[in-house]
């Protein structure tokens, strides 16, 4: 199997606060890897930190054997990683259709002039663009599509505004997807059907998934493996089974006297 | 949207005294500071209709008239109790009227009894004069009356069936434009001179008449037609419509071809001014209103455009340049100028991309204001000769024919050539590839980033969009005015066209060119004056008026973009769509409320 | 915003390279301007010199000349720090950028050249009754601005709070634009003088023996740090105060806290505004003439002087006053004529503003940080 995602002695501290240190972390090829850890144990900064958005203050990340760090956001999604946000960071008065569609700028490259000549190259691409749009859309069902392209996105159910967060990462044709609390806020009947198509995401697309969830449920069914992070350190990695079993772990779950779900 | 709001009837004089107070003394507040802005004084010489009303009146009239209306609006909202309309609205807009008059009846009698002239210029014996129409002290009464007689009619608009209401509405605004625009009415089709006097005041006769065919106008559903037809346009979809549209278009070209030859200089002036401003706009357009970016420098690229022409065309440019600096025809001139801004752009654009959008502001305020000060130094005095500019910059030949300032027609033939290609290029690019990732940086920056969107590329684009289209409209100036000075490029110039990207609608396109025609074409740019010139000193009140006005009731513009309406309103639209069963709440699954959705 | 400061192996982009350049550029234009600055103190005729001035020496500066200058970028830089007060508090709590800020200044100035001028009338304005009369002249401005404050907070900023963040910021260009308009319509178009000042004022006087300095910009300077020392008392020791840093922290989380965030919000302009009426008032006495126009320069380099010294952060903006002031009136004698630049005091607007692009491009939050509530600092 090929490392995809190889992360290496990772730290961050935002003032005093250690939210991430030493992390050593890998992801291969075709893998689903689950996330999991306590409210606050860092698990969103380090998905910051693979994408850009955060600079890590000392340790590596290499991306097919490339390093990731210091490169701003939008090269690392040029590289072939993608994200959700957990609090559903939308385009919320751009359509459906148009959200999906500007995140396919950094695989396209018609520029002012194609738009303002109307080429052939110009027209090809925008249909293209817009093929593609569709056919991400069409994998949540009919939800997402028909007369729904072209609202906005502001007037989408919940559930639905999560679904178009995975279209939209899915448009940028990425190799690596992260996924943060995909289910969140979901009906059981919603998170497994959204469970079904996080392993379709790796069997039918090809893209290798990181997800960080709170659900256990989830967690279970679609994971190969599972890394459970608390103040910002590994205390377990392997196999659902084992990281569930695992003491520390669960102490890490049940020592906190109150602990609210996201 | 259809309420079901509960009606109760309340009695005439059962009124919510707070509100009257509240607005009366507005109204009162606003009367006095008309009177001592100098408007009643500095308006009284243009008669509107002839013998019986002049603009200065009409600057004291016009408020209670609002006033009373709004007193008698209430905000509906689903399940609300509301009021039945009855007298109790005239009473109301009386009541309001009325206070209104009195703080003018007051203004008067201490205007007669103090001396405060030292530091408020306009408490004169001539604003006495206005107020008294020329009588003793005491007639300053009268306004109590008929200030309550407008708030009247104001609040009576409410209870009036609604054709009435529109029909004097219809009458009043006819009436008063067609003697407001007097010259230019008569500047345009000169034949409908008979309906002014020597002077360009309405006849009274005149006006009965033009009163009387609004009225007709809306009666016989002249109205009703105009919306149908409106609706028609907006219902068709598909071939059908791009005929339409293309058939708009045509006919627009046409009208403005055709324009310039029938009327006098004044219009074709106005008209070439209004191209003008309407360049600056489209381009701040795709700054502000398509990428988000407030740039409020956005004068330096006009004044970059403006000096470059006349540096490469004019014999006079300063005496420092090297001897082998060319001296250009207006058209190579212009390649050049576009160079210049776009680099120019670029220069300005890289270090402030990447601030607060706040701070962004201040900064390109600054680097406006020091582009201005390089031009005017004595430092750069060899080369832009400081504040005595650039002269004698030729006009812009082009063979067959002539660009110059004296002959108005030919400058606004060259901006058409040049709005409408910044029109097709605002429009193209707002739904390419690159329009898109603008939109999505004016929503929510750091997620377009991490979309692959490079932000910095792509606002720096907006601006080198920009910069290159306000060099067109400085290019245009330089040839047209014919000199070129610092003063021409103060801060203000961007203001007043941010106002006009605002009040338009920002991202708009058609709103831009509304903003324009509607400003410049009333009011009058920074230094152009507008049709209604008497009003050149309280033009800038009034724009700063209008920006605060349109942020807090209109936010998104008088012609707004769909989205941008969306985006300001967001609230009230989801409560809208909500009541339309448009919000989708799952399907066949309920929608779990998340603890985030907003 | 992507984070200001790259790890090491950042990849630089064209643009980066250029604000790189850029940085560099202007350190270095500053750092030789000093150079050839010492350079010609040392020696006027030296070759630098002759060549930047066209073969002529350059003109020495004077120890005095020297002194004047900084007293006058000392006096006028406590105003424009007064004035950013009033927007680093702003900022701090609201998050925008109050534009008209300005104009509260503006308004003090001619509050005082009203009151000035009606009590030179009456007599009050010479003698034994100068003092009180100027006391009550600044108290009679301060309240003035502070009520023109809190109503543009009323009526203009309150229903936008929530919005976009630049929409209070263009209703602010908005508001500054019809204030300084209405007060041309009201009181007209003209520069307005203030009475003469008492002879104690105008002359100089020796501080200590190392400087001379005209009375009245010892008062400038005095009657700022006054102001600051109270505000400071306000802001760090009352109750009011308290809650005014609990609200620029976090307004959601304050009002659950029990604290009046309307009335703390209120508190906010009123206090701004009173520190802009003091320095419209000092102003008057210290230029004997205000415009309608006044606000507007010193408005924006107010803002500057906040953003120099660290938005949010009151110290800091004082501090950015005076740095702002010293640096406009050093510089085009210190650093632009050296360079051989013709007219360089023309250029004093020039170099404050690029005075804030240089802070921005090399630390974005200001010379002693930034202080702002968790949702602005986005
Ligand atoms: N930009 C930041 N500045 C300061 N502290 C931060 C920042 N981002 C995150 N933190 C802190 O780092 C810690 C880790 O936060 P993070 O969001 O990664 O947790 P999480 O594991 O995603 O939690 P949750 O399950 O609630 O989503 C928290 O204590 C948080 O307050
Ligand atoms: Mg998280």
């Amino acid at each position: 199997m090929n490392r995809l995602l190889d992360i290496q002695r990772l730290s961050v501290s935002f003032g005093g606060l250690h939210a991430l240190r030493d992390l050593n972390f890998h992801v291969d090829e075709g893998e689903i890897v689950g996330v999991i850890g306590p409210n606050g144990a860092g698990k969103t900064t380090f998905f910051n930190m693979i994408s850009g958005m955060v600079r890590p203050t000392a340790g590596e990340i290499l991306f097919e054997g490339e390093s990731l760090i210091g490169l701003d956001p939008n090269q690392v999604t040029q590289r072939g990683i993608a994200r959700t946000f957990q609090n559903v960071r939308l385009f919320a008065n751009m359509t459906i259709l148009e959200n999906v569609m500007v995140s396919q700028h950094c695989r396209t490259k018609q520029n002012a002039f194609g738009a303002l000549l109307n080429t052939k190259g110009f027209k090809e691409e925008e249909a293209e663009i817009r093929r593609n749009a569709e056919e991400v859309l069409g994998f949540f069902g009919t939800r997402l599509v028909g007369y729904r392209l072209e609202q906005p996105a502001s007037v989408l159910s919940y559930a639905n505004r999560r679904r178009l967060e995975i279209a939209r990462a899915m448009a940028t044709r990425p190799k690596l997807i992260l996924l943060d609390e995909p289910v969140a806020g979901m009906n059981p009947k919603e998170s497994a059907e959204l469970t079904g198509l996080i392993s379709k995401l790796r069997d039918d697309w090809g893209f290798t998934v990181v997800m960080i969830e709170h659900d256990m449920n989830v967690v279970r069914d679609v994971s190969d493996r599972v890394v459970c992070l608390d103040y910002g350190e590994t205390l377990a990695q392997g196999s659902f089974d084992e990281v569930s079993n695992n003491p520390a772990v669960i102490e890490a779950y049940l020592g906190r006297p109150l602990e609210k779900k996201a | 949207m259809t309420t079901t709001a509960e009606l109760v009837t309340k009695g005439a004089f059962d009124l919510d005294w707070r509100k009257v107070a509240r607005l009366g003394g507005l109204t009162a507040l606003g009367l006095v500071f008309i009177a001592l802005a100098g408007m009643p004084v500095g308006l009284d010489s243009r008669i509107l209709i002839e013998k019986y009303l002049s603009l200065g009146y009409v600057s004291l009239l016009w408020l209670s008239l609002i006033m009373g209306w709004l007193m008698g609006k209430e905000t509906l909202l689903e399940g609300m109790t509301a009021t039945r309309k009855s007298s109790r609205d005239a009473v109301g807009g009386a009541c309001v009227g009325a206070l209104g008059g009195l703080g003018l009846a007051i203004l008067g009698l201490l205007i007669n009894t103090f001396d405060l002239r030292d530091p408020l210029v306009n408490w004169s014996p001539q604003t006495l004069d206005i107020l008294t129409f020329g009588g003793g002290v005491g007639v300053v009464v009268v306004w109590i009356p008929i200030c309550a007689a407008l708030g009247a009619v104001g609040g009576a608009l409410h209870l009036a069936p609604p054709k009435v209401a529109k029909a004097t509405i219809a009458a009043i605004l006819t009436v008063l434009m067609t003697a407001i625009f007097a010259t230019f009415i008569v500047d345009v089709v000169s034949p409908l001179d008979f309906l002014y006097s020597k002077n360009r005041e309405l006849k009274l006769g005149w006006a009965l008449v033009l009163a009387a065919v609004a009225v007709g106008f809306v009666f016989s559903g002249g109205g009703q037609q105009l919306a149908r037809v409106k609706a028609d346009y907006h219902n068709t979809t598909g071939p059908a419509k791009t005929r339409q549209t293309a058939a708009l278009i045509v006919v627009s070209a046409a009208v403005l071809i055709i324009i310039p030859q029938v009327a006098g200089k004044i219009t074709q002036e106005l008209m070439a001014n209004i191209g003008i401003f309407l360049l600056l706009a489209l381009g701040l357009n795709i700054v502000v209103g398509m990428a988000g970016i407030l740039d409020l420098g956005y004068v330096a690229f006009f004044a970059v455009g403006g000096y470059t022409t006349a540096v490469l065309t004019s014999p006079n440019r300063g005496e420092d340049w090297p001897g082998w600096f060319p001296t250009l025809p207006w058209w190579g001139a212009l390649m050049v100028t576009v160079v210049v801004a776009s680099l120019v752009g670029l220069f300005i654009g890289a270090p402030v991309i990447r601030m607060r959008g706040d701070y962004l502001a201040i900064v390109t305020l600054g680097f406006g204001e020091i582009i201005r000060i390089l031009f005017l130094s004595d430092w750069l005095n060899g080369y832009f000769n400081g504040a005595q500019g650039i002269t004698n910059v030729p006009p812009a030949d082009f063979g067959v024919f002539e660009v110059k300032g004296t002959d108005p027609r030919s400058v606004f033939y060259l901006v058409l050539v040049f709005a409408a290609l910044s029109i097709y290029v605002s429009w193209r690019l707002e739904h390419s590839r690159l329009g898109r990732a603008w939109m999505a940086v004016r929503e929510d920056e750091s997620v377009a980033e991490a979309m692959g969107i490079n932000t910095v590329n792509v606002k720096l684009a907006a601006f080198v969009v920009g910069a290159i289209l306000a060099s067109f409209s400085g290019a245009i100036f330089a040839a047209k005015v014919g000199s070129i000075f610092p003063t021409s490029f103060l801060i203000l110039v961007s203001i007043i066209i941010l106002v006009i990207v605002i009040v338009g609608g920002m991202g708009s396109i058609l709103g831009v060119i509304a903003g324009s025609v509607v400003l410049v074409g009333i009011l009058g740019g920074p230094k152009q004056p507008g049709l209604l010139q008497e009003f050149s000193q309280y033009k800038l009140l009034i724009y700063g008026a209008l920006l605060v006005w349109m942020m807090l009731q209109r936010p998104e513009g008088l012609v707004p973009n769909v989205r941008r309406t969306r985006e300001l309103h967001q609230d009230e639209f989801l409560q809208d769509a909500w009541l339309k069963g448009q919000v989708d709440t799952g399907e066949e699954e309920p929608a779990v409320e998340g603890g985030e959705v907003r | 915003m992507t984070a200001a400061v790259r790890a090491k192996g950042a990849s630089r982009t064209k643009v980066d390279w250029f604000l790189l350049f850029m940085r560099v550029a202007l350190l270095s234009l500053i750092a030789i301007g000093l150079l050839a600055f010492f350079a010609q103190q040392l020696d006027p005729n030296n070759a630098f010199a002759r060549w930047r001035h066209g073969g002529d020496a350059a003109h020495t500066l004077t120890g005095d000349q020297y002194k004047g200058l900084v007293v006058t970028g000392l006096s006028q830089g406590a105003m424009y720090g007064l004035i950013a007060l009033g927007y680093s508090m702003v900022y701090g709590v609201l998050g925008f950028i109050n534009f008209a800020h300005g104009e509260v200044f503006m308004v003090g100035g001619f509050t005082g050249f009203i009151m000035a001028n009606k009590l030179d009338e009456a007599g009050y304005w010479e003698g034994g009754a100068f003092i009180p009369a100027v006391l009550f002249t600044i108290l009679v401005c301060t309240l003035v601005s502070m009520a023109t404050a809190v109503i543009m907070e009323r009526v203009a900023y309150r229903p936008l709070r929530g919005s976009p963040r630049l929409i209070p910021l263009i209703t602010s260009i908005g508001v500054s634009f019809f204030i300084q308009n209405a007060v041309i319509l009201l009181f007209g178009p003209g520069a307005k003088g203030y009475p003469s000042n008492p002879d104690w004022l105008q002359q100089k006087r020796s501080l200590l023996g190392l400087v001379e300095i005209e009375g009245i910009k010892i008062v400038v300077i005095v009657v700022a740090a006054l102001s600051m020392y109270a505000l400071w008392y306000f802001v760090e020791r009352t109750r009011t105060g308290k809650a005014m840093r609990a609200v620029s922290e976090d307004k959601e989380i304050a009002s659950l806290m029990g604290i009046n965030v309307n009335r703390t919000i209120v508190t906010t302009f009123a206090v701004g505004g009173a520190m802009a009426g003091i320095a419209g008032i000092l102003w008057g006495l210290l230029f004997r003439s205000v415009i309608a126009t006044t606000g507007f320069l010193p408005g924006i380099k107010a803002f500057t002087a906040a953003v120099v010294g660290g938005i949010g952060n009151l110290g800091g903006a004082m501090a950015g006053g005076v740095a702002l002031g010293g640096a406009e009136s050093l510089a085009p004698l210190m650093l632009l004529e050296p360079l051989g630049v013709e007219g360089a005091s023309q250029l004093r607007d020039a170099v404050a503003f690029t005075l804030l692009i240089l802070v921005l491009l090399i630390k974005p939050t200001g010379l002693f940080g930034e202080r702002l509530s968790s949702e602005d600092r986005a």
